[in-house]
């Protein structure tokens, strides 16, 4: 046991350090725990399931009019607006309408064919009035409705969400507070004592990770609470696969702050990092969208590796074989850019 | 081991860009002295003591510290005999005193412990405030209980008292003071005179990169003939000839300035009343007339022909 006179080992008390300026600054608590939240809410009511979502058909005032829109209203879900025909295009465009009837003989449909929604409601108005005009169905099928949780868009959006959040917390709060002792001139005092350089840039990482389980706990209960999105697979692979995550994205964090000399030039250096996987990686669309000559690049991103990792783990109830591959790809960023940020490193 | 000096370098040489701020520079500090540097802004004083600290790479020239080198595997080892005060120097904000002395005292293999440390530099009252929360001054002493906490043998301070009243200088004075009775060496650079005069055993003064003379602060004053400095202005500019005056009686050397004459003198009681009465008998006024002890600013001026303050 060495004489330290009272003080822990030097490296928990950088990393008590590390927590202590994080805990002590508000904004950044409220961009870790709060800001993830609020994120989820809006997508989620952005993008909740619209199956009741009531089709608005317009109707020109003409002779036929009355008829039409007495067919149209005995149906449940469906709401009529009569519209002058000057009014046609504009009502489309602003969305107010989804499909425009033109009564006559026949009648005449206007529709923005480019939108799904808009082609969903011709079909619905067309089968309305030909059945009105005759049209005999060759059977009555069945419906068995079912809700599938786990396929809703929230539920693909949420490990996305939970992923991304862990690159940004791992990248700005390292970047930005490393960059900050290194403009104050604290790197070159630190360095200036017996302190060993790697126990520094390890409690940076280990400062990261104990508010993970907060920070990865808070999105995942709202998200059970509010979405009801399911956790299938074991709760302790999806904490272990945000721990290896975090470990990945705190030693790029490093990597990108291991020369800036300036918050701005940090910050150009960060978005440059998390800019293309924001985009690539599948947070809010899939990763699948890209074209196959751009999937090895696509793949290899930590990002992707996250992402898919807790969807795999979340959605399909994977387990730790499954995605090994995913695991290894990330500790393997952690690892490297750990080990070039503590040789690049600039600490005055 | 213990009769070989505490810091040694011979022909330093630092260039950034196309300045040479360090142009061969030679220094020899004994152990348990209180060494100085001393010199203007941009002299090359920081970039000195940070090429001995280990912190900037030298171009050309031998750096020998508590009879170590840098660089030799055994950087770490010789850290902890280090005291290391930079200039400049902000710590965190958001840590408390304790909390940033225990910090720094978790770093060090030997050593105070952190009560020990916080009553050595007079912040236990303050040991729960956040370090941005104190005056300059008490950031000051925080800065040095950081560099006493593992009890090192050698210090290094940097301007250690650039913008503190006169009462925290006294402060750290003392402080310092206390540190070389337990033994301890110092290296230490300054650009106030006072502050050389005070604490220093020896002086090496600094301009341009090189020591320009080096000796203890009584004897670089005495070296300039003159325990005394008789300033004066003449009204109207009237001219007045430098032979005539440098041999007036008391006077050793005259000296003149932005139109400002200033007389090296031993004995300012003949010297002021033989000035006075020659300007009655040029027919000059005065507009301007102090006398000073002299000081290692006069050094300076006499050995640069400018001001520390202004060179």
């Amino acid at each position: 046991m060495r004489d330290r006179g009272g003080a822990h080992p030097p490296l928990v008390e950088l990393t008590l350090a590390r927590l202590r300026e994080f805990v002590r600054e508000p904004e950044a608590l409220f961009w870790v725990f709060v800001f993830p939240i609020l994120m989820a809410c809006a997508l989620g009511v952005a993008f909740r399931a619209r199956g009741d979502e009531p089709v608005v058909v317009g109707v020109i005032g003409r002779s036929g009019a009355p008829l039409v829109t007495a067919i149209l209203q005995r149906t449940p879900g469906v709401t009529v607006r009569t519209l002058g025909a000057d009014e046609i295009a504009r009502a489309l465009q602003r969305a107010e309408v989804q499909v425009v009837v033109e009564p006559g003989t026949p009648p005449v449909y206007h529709l923005d064919p480019t939108r799904a929604e808009s082609r969903l409601a011709r079909r619905i108005v067309d089968d309305l009035l030909q059945r009105a005009a005759g049209r005999v169905d060759a059977f009555a099928a069945r419906e068995a409705p079912t809700e599938a949780i786990g396929s809703r868009y929230i539920d693909w959006l949420l490990p996305g969400l939970l992923g991304m959040n862990i690159m940004s917390t791992g990248l700005w709060g390292l970047g930005f507070s490393i960059v900050h002792a290194r403009t104050r001139k604290l790197l070159k005092r630190l360095i200036a004592s017996p302190m060993r350089r790697r126990d520094y840039l390890l409690a940076q990482l280990f400062g990261r990770l104990v508010f993970l389980g907060i920070e990865v706990g808070a999105l995942l209960l709202f998200g059970h609470v509010a979405f009801g999105v399911p956790l299938r697979g074991s709760i302790a692979l999806v904490l272990g696969t945000c721990l290896v995550g975090a470990v990945a994205f705190g030693g790029l964090g490093l990597l990108v702050a291991s020369r800036a000399r300036t918050i701005e030039a940090v910050s150009g250096l960060l978005n440059l990092v998390m800019l293309p996987m924001w985009v690539l990686s599948g947070v809010f669309f899939s990763a699948s969208n890209f074209p196959a000559p751009m999937q090895p690049f696509i793949q290899a991103l930590p990002l992707t590796a996250l992402n898919d990792a807790l969807r795999a783990v979340m959605l399909e109830g994977d387990g730790l074989s499954a995605v090994a591959h995913e695991l290894g790809l990330l500790a393997g960023w952690g690892l490297a850019s750990f080990a070039v940020a503590l040789r690049i490193f600039r600490w005055r | 081991m213990t009769d070989r000096p505490a810091v040694r370098c011979r022909g330093l040489v630092k260039r950034y860009a196309d300045v040479v701020a360090v142009a061969g520079l030679d220094l020899e500090v004994r152990r348990g002295e209180c060494f100085g540097l001393l010199g203007p802004n941009g002299a090359g004083k920081t970039t000195t003591i940070e090429i001995l600290e280990g912190l900037t790479p030298a171009d050309a020239g031998e750096v020998e510290v508590l009879g170590e080198r840098w660089g030799r595997g055994r950087d770490r080892a010789l850290r902890g005999r280090l005291g290391i005060q930079l200039q400049e120097t902000q710590l965190n904000d958001k840590l408390s005193v304790e909390e940033t002395v225990r910090l720094f005292r978790s770093f060090a293999d030997r050593g105070r412990t952190i009560d020990e440390v916080l009553a050595l530099v007079e912040l236990d009252a303050k040991r729960r405030s956040w370090v941005g929360k104190l005056s300059g001054g008490q950031k000051q002493r925080l800065a040095l209980a950081c560099a006493l906490v593992g009890q090192p043998d050698l210090l290094f301070l940097d301007e250690p008292t650039t913008g503190l009243d006169p009462q925290s200088r006294r402060q750290l004075w003392d402080l310092l003071a206390s540190y070389r009775a337990g033994g301890g060496t110092i290296l230490m650079t300054t650009h106030y005179m006072d502050e050389a005069e005070t604490l220093c055993d020896r002086v090496a003064i600094v301009d341009r990169g090189k020591v320009i003379a080096l000796d203890t602060p009584r004897a670089l004053i005495s070296s300039l003939g003159a325990e005394h400095v008789v300033e004066f202005a003449v009204a109207d500019g009237a001219t007045l000839d430098q032979a005539a005056l440098a041999a007036l009686p008391g006077v050793g050397e005259a000296r003149l300035e932005d139109g400002a004459w200033s007389l090296a003198t031993p004995e300012v009681h003949l010297a002021v009343p033989a000035l006075l009465a020659h300007l009655s008998a040029q027919g000059a006024a005065l507009s301007h007339l102090t006398t000073h002890s002299a000081t290692l600013e006069d050094v300076f001026v006499a050995l640069t022909g400018r001001h520390l303050r202004d060179a």
